[in-house]
Order: C-alpha cells, then structure tokens, then sequence
C-alpha cells in the first residue's frame, strides 16, 4: 500500500499532539487546546516536558530537529514545533 | 592484623599450622595450603626474585594467588595484573612500577613489552623447594585499578593497609567463594581472609560463566561468597543459583540497595548478609550487618575509631591506615588531602538517622542545572518485582541539555502494564527530573570484569 505525503504529514503530526497529551497527562500538566498558534510557552508545560518529548520523538523518527548543525532557532507556537518534525522526518 | 609485627603472607600460613583440608581451588587445579609451606610455584625460583619489582600477569587466577603467597616477603613489590588489563597498557604499567622481573603462566604477553632481568614460569604444579623465605623486604602492592577512561593507576599497599580488617584467627571450616578477580580490591580480601585464616578459596577461572562457577563453588560446599549488587543480581538470574546455600553473603564495590538485600534474603534465607564499603584508594572502611541499606550516621565522626570517617562537600572522606599510600607514575602523587583523608568521590545523603549513596561525584547527569545520580534512580527502579537489574544514564538533550533514561532488564517479557508500573513508581518516589524519560527494556546489561555496572560517565 503507498502512503500519501499527506497521509505522511497527518501521521507525523497526530504522534506530535499524542504526545504532548501524553507529557501532559505524565506531568500532571493541564494542557491549553492544542492550535496551531498557539505559543509554546503557553501550552502548559514546562522545558522538562519538551524535553521529554523531544527525545521520544528521536526515538520514534530518528531525528531531532533541534540539535542539527544549522542554528535554527527553537520553534515558537505549536505549528512550528509540528513542522519542523514534518520537515525533519519527512 | 596486628600493627607492629612484620609478617609475611608465608609467615602467617605456616604459623596457622596443619591446614591440610584447606586448599587454594581453580576449575583445573587444587592446592592444598599445606603443600605451600614447603612448596613452590614458581619451579623454586623465588630467590630470584628477592628485592625485585615483579609484575605478575597470569591468566589463572589460581597462578597469581601462588604467587603471591611465595613472594610476598620477598619482592619489592608485587603488581597485580588482572585478566583483563589491555596488553598495550603493560609498559605504563611496567615503567611506573619500575618492573624488573615478571612472573607468568602466558607462553608470551605481547608485543612491545620491554625486556627484564628475570622471566619465572608460575604454575599450578607445586615442586618441593627449600627456598630461602626469609622475609626481607615489606613488600608493596601495587593494584590497579580502571580510570574510566584511559590508563590505569597504580594504587600502593602493603600487607598490613590490605589486611587491616582482617582478623588473623584460624578457621579451617571455611570455604570462600568469590565473583571478584583477586587480583582486584574485593577479590584480594577475599584471598587475604582465606590465607590468614587457614580458610578455602574457590577461585573462578578467567572468562568462566556464573553457572559453571556456582556448580563448582555448590560442589565445594562454599560457606562464604562474595561480590558486588551486580554480580549478585546477575547470580539471582542464573539458572544455578541453587547450587550454593551459603551462611554468609557479602556485597561491596557498588551501591547496595535494599531490592537486593530483600532479593537474597529471600532467595537464601539461611545465610547472614552484610556489605562492606571499601574502595582499592581508601581500604576497607566498614561492614554494615543490620541487613539494611546505608549505613548508621552515627558511623560517621567517631574519634578514637581505627577508620575515621566524615562528610565533605556531600562526600564521604576516609582516613586510616587501610588506605593506599600514593599512585605510582612518573610522579608519585598522595591519595589523601593535607588533613590524611582520602576523598571517595561517593556522595552521601543523610535521611533519618542514616546515610545513604547517592552516587559518584563524577556520575552526576545535570538535567537543566539540576542534579541527578543515576544510582538513586536505579535503587527506585530496583524496587518493582519484575525488575532485575536495571541501567540509568545520561541521553543529550537540545532543551535541558540532558535528560534521564533507563535500560532494565526484566524476570519475564515486558508488557505495557509494567512500563507504566514502572513510570507511576519513579514518579511517586522521585523528583521530577529524575523520573526517566524513556524506559528501554534490554535483555541483558553490560557488567564490566570489575564486577561493577559499565558506566559511560558524560
């Protein structure tokens, strides 16, 4: 069966939100509805719970977005940070 | 040991007397301690060595332990190879020692190993000598011991820093086992006891698996058996952990925690366990019998005690004499601050009226400027039934700069149920950034020949 680049982009970022929900719920977090603008910052959690997250995501694709070599700055809103998974682990 | 009184190894086995039933045993070889007496190892060439440096590289452990009881006394120095030292490192060794002579079962050691005065062949096979055993010179020891990275160090003792804990009593009735190498700290007291007491050692032969050690030490009837939390942790996996029903059970080396301590009791309920603190720099420094993890805090700051102890910058300090003089090198360099104390690097915490180890100073994961040792978290993990022995370390991380994980090894498949027992408990026992991120169940861990949990310090 052949996967859509869509189908790609939508299974990338539904393991994004999944966990976030997921961090949250470990953390005892109460997580902001999750939209595309919304900052970071304002999610509800904290830089331990990006951690976390982050490093389950290089589990899962193999690549960390945040740790390559050009100095891309740390996403700012929600839709950035899923972007530069779907860029990453496309 | 008595202080004052000059004894060598020799000395103290031929004034025990009549120890025909106690015997020195390998998996090819056994020597009974008598044959000793009037017996030689090396092809009687002892005299050879009087004075000299002598490096003893054997495979078998049992050859080294020969050696060692005709040579010391009569060496300079004696310098302990384990099995596993990398052949590359011997000329370091060799120079910093100042090695004149080498005693050997190997038919060659490598290449590139300088040239000596004096090459002796060390065997189990035990030819009647009427050496000269006169103990003329205080040997030294000299141990080595595995920096994490690099060279080793040379560590310097003597039969009276080695044996201080020792108490020299006849006890033929004994019958040591040990995981250790001899040739390493906590195998070495081993040996030291099992000579000074007239006792039996069942040694383990160079790469034997646990099993086929613990058949042989169940077929000797082992009464006392020691090694480190990992040794024994991977013993309660074998298969033939059965064979052995010892009365007494020693841990030391790493941290003990109280999973372990509860898993023996259990698996062998008969026998008495204690653990010991003692490291190759700061000796022997105290047993704790009470069957609990840590230790009592009134241990600590006693003033007329024969090992002084106390706390530093969160460190545990030792002065006494059971502690190595100096590392041999090019420079020879002190162990001890300006006080006499030797730093342990093992970092306490004070909880009720006992301290606890929470790690190495040079162990710490910092998870955004926050401090955790991986061994805390590894004694919580420890906790849950299913769990063997588990492996917390350090993964970079782009946000805190690192984070926790944690590799475990289970009793039986893993299931998502346990995962998640897993995470509920470190997470109701610990500090948030020390709860593991990821949790990798592996079907095995990596227990270095130092018996001790491989570490990757960061």
């Amino acid at each position: 069966m052949q996967v859509s680049e869509n189908d790609h982009l939508i299974s990338v970022r539904s393991e994004v939100l999944s966990q976030f929900k997921q961090v949250a719920e470990e953390q005892n977090r109460r997580l902001a509805p999750l939209v595309d603008d919304l900052p970071l910052l304002e999610s509800g959690l904290d830089s331990l719970c990006f951690a976390v997250i982050v490093a389950r995501l290089e589990d899962m694709y193999g690549v960390d977005p945040f740790s390559a070599a050009d100095d891309s700055p740390f996403p700012v809103t929600l839709g950035d940070f899923v972007k530069s998974y779907e860029n990453a682990a496309g | 040991m008595q202080p004052g009184r000059q004894v060598s190894l020799w000395n103290a086995l031929t004034s025990l007397g009549g120890t025909t039933n106690s015997a020195l045993c390998g998996a090819q070889a056994r020597v009974a301690l008598s044959d000793l007496v009037h017996g030689s190892s090396l092809g009687g060439r002892c005299e050879e060595l009087r004075g000299r440096s002598v490096l003893i590289a054997s495979t078998d452990q049992l050859a080294a332990a020969l050696a060692l009881v005709e040579l010391d006394g009569v060496a300079r120095r004696v310098v302990l190879c384990p099995a596993d030292l990398p052949v590359r490192h011997l000329p370091f060794v060799m120079e910093a020692a100042e090695v004149d002579a080498i005693v050997t079962d190997r038919d060659t050691l490598g290449p590139d190993i300088p040239s000596v005065r004096n090459l002796v062949t060390v065997s189990a096979k035990i030819v009647p000598a009427d050496v000269d055993r006169r103990p003329s010179h205080q040997t030294e020891w000299i141990l080595l011991t595995s920096g994490t990275t690099g060279l080793p160090k040379l560590a310097l003792h003597t039969l009276a820093s080695l044996a201080g804990a020792i108490e020299y009593a006849k006890n033929p009735e004994i019958v040591w086992g040990t995981f250790y190498d001899i040739r390493r700290y906590g195998g070495l007291q081993i040996f030291l006891r099992t000579i000074l007491s007239g006792a039996s050692l069942i040694l383990s032969n160079a790469k034997e698996p646990m099993t086929d050690y613990l058949v042989r030490a169940g077929a000797h009837g082992v009464t006392h058996i020691s090694g480190t939390p990992s040794h024994w942790r991977q013993e309660l996996m074998s298969a033939e952990a059965h064979r052995i029903a010892p009365e007494y059970i020693r841990l030391s080396g790493e941290i003990v925690d109280q999973a372990i301590l509860n898993q023996l009791r259990c698996f062998y309920p008969q026998a008495r366990i204690g653990h010991a603190f003692a490291s190759t720099e700061a000796g022997v420094a105290f047993d704790v019998n009470d069957g609990l993890a840590g230790f009592p805090a009134k241990f600590i700051e006693q003033p007329d005690a024969r090992v002084e102890m106390k706390v530093e910058d969160g460190s545990l300090r030792i002065r006494s004499s059971r502690t190595a003089a100096c590392y041999l090198g090019r420079v020879e360099k002190t162990l001890s601050g300006p006080d006499g104390f030797v730093d342990t690097g093992d970092m306490l915490e004070l909880r009720g009226d006992r301290y606890y180890f929470a790690g190495r100073r040079d162990g710490v994961i910092n998870v955004g400027g926050l401090k955790v040792h991986p061994e805390e978290v590894e004694a919580v993990i420890n906790r849950h039934p299913q769990v063997r022995m588990c492996l917390v370390h350090t993964r970079r991380n782009p946000i805190t700069g690192a984070i926790v994980v944690a590799d475990i090894v289970l009793d039986r498949e893993p299931s998502n149920g346990v995962r998640h027992e897993i995470f509920e408990l470190c997470r109701n026992t610990l500090a948030r950034h020390k709860v593991p991120a990821m949790i990798t169940f592996v079907p095995a861990l990596t227990v270095a020949e130092t018996g001790k949990m491989a570490r990757q310090y960061a």
